[in-house]
């Protein structure tokens, strides 16, 4: 990996995360293994995290975070391993790096109204020099995302709806300028006619704000919206990775193409067709070999003799299965050189920390 | 459990309400209609205070000490709940006493639940070493018994106990079950997401713990400081009709201590041991009805439900 | 039986509901949860009951199965079950319907299997409850019977509901629901907290049953594609009531109801990357429910008129139901 000066905003490093296992737990689970992403802050990207229950990917976020301790591997922030970050450090983090959840009702404190998601953090890391400044500095992201201020502060949080409750949090996210949004699942328990509304606010962080956002979701659809790159993750390891566009539009890893025949097409005429069966049948998928060979049904003998690489296909794609074997393999740690960089987003403004705005170099 | 479906609940924009207190009042008395137990208790309770002011406002409360009037008389127009062995007025005694008691019970309460919130909050939000030693302090406390701890530091405390001295002794040990409680409450409050989103909005520990979690703990703690309360009020009872409270003061318990002292069950004289025993039934079927009702307030279901 | 094309009046009517009303007393007023629906099933159909959170659809399953419990109740209307009236059976009778004749898939019911009872008991209870209890070989016989069409393997009876998954335990409840070959089976969210392989796979399981047993299924539920892939017609339901009722295909080509039009096109697609098209507003409270057409405070073609007077059902083409002013 080449040394650059500046390093990667966020990066994770070889993570694997193993739940359970101890003396006594006789079930244990790996949730992540062997996971390596690097997350620049220019040019600002979108990039989906796409996987079911038991992918992995909400441990990820958790580890992304900092909520949440890997069992071996790093996560770095700026180059600097969380784990061994000063509180200056930690504060630095926080304001770069922030957080969407996916429950619209867990995350506000029925205490409260509302407007304590907002104030508190401008409180705690000095955004504003006074009341009103503060009050102003509120109002101004509520109006970004589209919400209005009168109809917002000064209510609680069962007084809202969820996709309003959820417009709220992305404000709260923008008002910190982070460099990075980690979203999880956010539009998830959320009415489907007011998804689109969340989602575009958080398009509009990216576009106008410079904002780079790891959408984090197992609904291919609104992924394919949203991001420009799409990391597909199956049981703990990436399956297929690049392009939003490629991926989605023409899955090459089998269980990529599982999971979009799967998604249910708002289309009469578009049916599902009959799930393919397993090639081979297998009793026990363990360690050294292929995770997903069990229920592939382009199976063959190679897939039992061990874990396949990442084979780059394509300039902006890249799938982990025997049957791309022929094209070179793509390391982990440089996943991100698929990575496609959206057109109408070289060139963009991005505030940098004080709150001006510089042109990120292209 | 709520029947009304609840995603039409959630999905309620709900204008925020306009009136004062006015319509405070009437949401509460609205929810007391529900609440039976709430009622009831604070029913006895009162009552039982009323008892107390009203007494202390007509009658002479002198008249409680002993030798102050002609002993053993039955009760008559003169003294409504006649008059024990040593020249005491009863009525006088229980209207002084009653105050008395529940002061003990709700200090020793109060100091116990301060010390346990205090506690558990330290134990649960910061785990580890701490919590190790806080849990295993508390775990073996529960189970040595109470009565007997406190009667070798009532012997242990020389001279004369006074009403406060006697708190003290109760609330050491009142801390030690609302540790446990409230400790598991913060447990699982710990993991909540908006503790989580505090954090990431750079909150510190102590801050999370003051500003985030003891707000919606209030209920829970008011509900334990009842409980607290009426089991304080039992050890000292307890304590005092052995013999080893504040031996001047016409407490509830003080007065059972004299009338095991002078037989007052076998001499036939029903005045002197009925009153004490009616007040203190009163004050625990209010006291538990009160908790029960509170426990009810303080269980997260039935808030926010439409 | 792929897309079977709707004929009119060659199936009969399996069920039929008419003005139903469902409404719930809370101190702050009443919450109209249902007001006024009426539709037909007809056999072997599978009908789709499309809505957002709050529109209702979870109280009218209840409402069919009498299962509305106080503060709930039903306030008006009729519900017919192959001509006889379900509102007026005495309760012993309504027990002996209930699974029977019309089964239910409640929402979150694979959280609500008992956890300490093996999958077999459970679908003995069934049988218990209505007094048909076979000697033990033949009751093994149609246990094995019941998960293999629901594509479970045989030794999953004598498993507990903690040691399968999600989808294997909403397999077990749809195999609950068929085990005594009832003629509507009703589906509220049966797929929502399961991934989208299991939910195909669930579903699949779902349409096989039916086709099996020849019954007619009623699926509730809010996923619009969900209801593309799976059902035949389609009722859009907001605020408590009817705004659409078509066969699928006609909703999805030629949505006829503003509100079902802006619903269709807030979907995100797989084609090509849009915009992102929400419906402004927020759905109405059912304390309050806007008067007229409660869709018009967010409709874009509000007419004075709708504000006033609620729109009627009309029969737009054959088949297609829409209640709309513009109509």
């Amino acid at each position: 990996m080449t040394e650059t000066a500046q390093s990667a905003l966020l990066e994770a490093r070889h993570v694997t995360k193993i739940f359970g296992g101890g003396l006594f737990d006789k079930t244990r689970t790996i949730a992540l293994e062997d996971f390596s992403m690097a997350i620049e802050s220019e040019p600002p990207s979108i990039t989906a995290v796409v996987g079911e229950s038991g992918s992995g990917k909400t441990t990820l976020a958790r580890l992304l975070l900092g909520l949440a301790d890997s069992t071996s591997g790093e996560v770095l922030y700026k180059g600097k391993n969380l784990r061994r970050m000063s509180g200056d450090d930690w504060r630095s983090f926080r304001r770069d790096v922030q957080v969407i959840f996916q429950d619209p009702f867990e995350v506000y404190n029925p205490f409260y109204k509302v407007d304590h998601v907002l104030t508190t953090p401008v409180e705690k890391f000095n955004l504003a020099k006074s009341k009103q400044e503060s009050r102003a500095l509120v109002e101004d992201v509520l109006h970004t995302v589209g919400l209005r201020p009168e109809e917002t502060l000064g209510r609680y949080p069962h007084q809202l709806s969820g996709g309003q409750r959820q417009r709220v949090m992305v404000a709260r996210a923008l008002i910190l300028k982070p460099r990075l949004i980690v979203a999880d699942e956010p539009v998830s328990m959320i009415d489907a006619s007011l998804r689109a509304t969340v989602l575009g606010s958080l398009k509009q962080l990216n576009q106008d704000f410079g904002i780079s956002i790891i959408y984090i979701t197992h609904d291919l659809t609104t992924a394919y919206q949203i991001s420009d790159n799409i990391i597909v993750l199956y049981r703990g390891s990436v399956a297929e990775v690049g392009d939003v566009e490629l991926v989605v539009r023409q899955p090459q890893h089998p269980y990529t193409r599982l999971l979009v025949g799967s998604i249910p097409l708002p289309d009469p005429e578009r049916r599902w067709a009959a799930e393919a069966p397993a090639a081979l049948s297998v009793k026990r998928v363990d360690g050294r070999r292929c995770k997903f060979v069990d229920r592939c049904p382009s199976a063959t003998d190679v897939c039992l003799t061990g874990v396949p690489a990442l084979f780059q296909t394509n300039s902006y794609r890249a799938a982990a299965c025997f049957l791309y074997q022929g094209s070179p393999v793509l390391k982990a740690e440089e996943m991100d050189r698929v990575f496609v960089e959206a057109p109408e987003r070289r060139g963009v403004r991005r505030p940098d920390a004080d709150g001006g705005r510089a042109a990120a170099t292209g | 459990m709520a029947s009304v479906p609840t995603a039409a609940a959630q999905s309620l924009p709900v204008e925020p309400s306009e009136g004062g207190l006015g319509e405070k009042l009437r949401g509460v008395l609205g929810y007391m209609r529900r609440n039976p137990p709430l009622i009831v208790g604070l029913v006895l309770l009162l009552s039982l205070l009323l008892f107390c002011g009203i007494g202390a406002l007509v009658y002479d409360l002198n008249r409680a000490r002993p030798l102050s009037v002609p002993p053993g008389l039955p009760p008559a127009a003169d003294y409504p709940f006649g008059t024990d062995n040593q020249g005491r007025d009863l009525f006088a005694v229980m209207v002084a006493g009653t105050p008395l008691t529940l002061r003990i019970g709700l200090m020793a309460g109060f100091i116990g639940l301060f010390v346990g919130t205090v506690l558990a909050f330290v134990s649960a939000y910061y785990g580890g070493l701490i919590d190790t030693i806080i849990r295993g302090v508390v775990d073996i406390g529960l189970t040595v018994p109470g009565l007997l701890v406190m009667i070798i530091i009532a012997i242990a405390v020389k001279g004369n106990l006074s009403v406060e001295q006697m708190a003290l002794v109760v609330a050491c040990l009142a801390w030690l079950y609302p540790t446990r409680t409230i400790r598991s409450q913060v447990l699982s409050m710990r993991e909540r997401a908006y503790v989580q989103v505090a954090r990431l909005s750079g909150m510190s520990g102590p801050e999370i713990i003051v500003k985030e979690m003891l707000p919606n703990l209030l209920p829970y703690l008011l509900a334990s400081l009842v409980g607290a309360t009426a089991s304080a009020v039992l050890a000292s009872i307890g304590l005092e009709a052995l013999g080893l409270g504040p031996l001047e003061s016409p407490t509830i318990g003080m007065t059972l201590y004299w009338v095991i002292y002078y037989s007052a069950l076998l001499l036939g004289m029903w005045w002197w041991f009925i009153p004490p025993i009616v007040i203190i039934i009163i004050l625990f079927v209010g006291l538990f009805n009160l908790s029960v009702g509170l426990d009810e307030l303080a269980n997260p279901r039935l808030r926010r439900s439409v | 039986m792929a897309n079977s094309t709707v004929n009119n009046g060659a199936k009969p009517d399996i069920l039929r509901v008419e003005g139903l009303r469902v409404y719930y007393d809370t101190p702050r007023g009443s919450v109209k949860a249902v007001d006024g629906i009426s539709f037909a099933l007809k056999a072997e159909e599978r009908f789709g009951l499309a809505g957002e959170s709050g529109s209702g659809k979870s109280s009218m399953a209840l409402a069919v199965m009498r299962m509305i419990k106080p503060p709930g109740r039903i306030a008006h209307g009729g519900v017919w079950l192959d001509s006889r009236n379900v509102l007026a059976l005495p309760e012993e009778q309504m027990q002996r319907l209930r699974l029977a004749e019309i089964a239910l898939i409640a929402q979150g019911s694979m959280n609500s299997l008992n956890p300490v009872m093996r999958v077999r008991d459970q679908i003995i209870d069934g049988f218990r409850d209505h007094d048909l209890l076979l000697p033990r070989r033949e009751m093994e016989a149609r246990i094995h019977e019941l998960l293999e069409r629901v594509g479970l393997r045989p030794d999953v009876a004598d498993m507990f509901p903690h040691e399968l998954s999600g989808g294997m335990k909403q397999r077990v409840c749809i195999a609950i629901a068929i085990s005594l070959r009832p003629k509507v089976i009703i589906a509220d969210e049966p797929t929502s907290a399961l991934d989208v392989v299991v939910q195909r796979q669930v579903m699949e399981t779902l349409r096989k049953v039916q086709e099996d047993l020849g019954a007619s299924v009623i699926l509730v539920g809010h996923d619009m594609g969900l209801m593309a892939q799976f059902v035949d017609r389609l009722g859009i339901m907001y605020a408590g009531k009817l705004v659409e009722v078509s066969p699928v295909a006609d909703i999805f080509t030629t949505p006829r109801h503003p509100y079902t039009q802006m619903l269709i096109a807030s979907l995100p697609s797989l084609e090509e990357k849009g915009e992102f098209r929400g419906i402004p507003g927020l759905p109405p409270s059912l304390l309050d429910v806007p008067p007229g057409c409660a869709f018009h405070p967010r409709c874009p073609h509000a007419m004075d008129r709708c504000g006033t007077e609620e729109p009627l059902m009309k029969e737009v083409q054959p088949s297609s139901w829409a209640a709309c002013h513009l109509l």
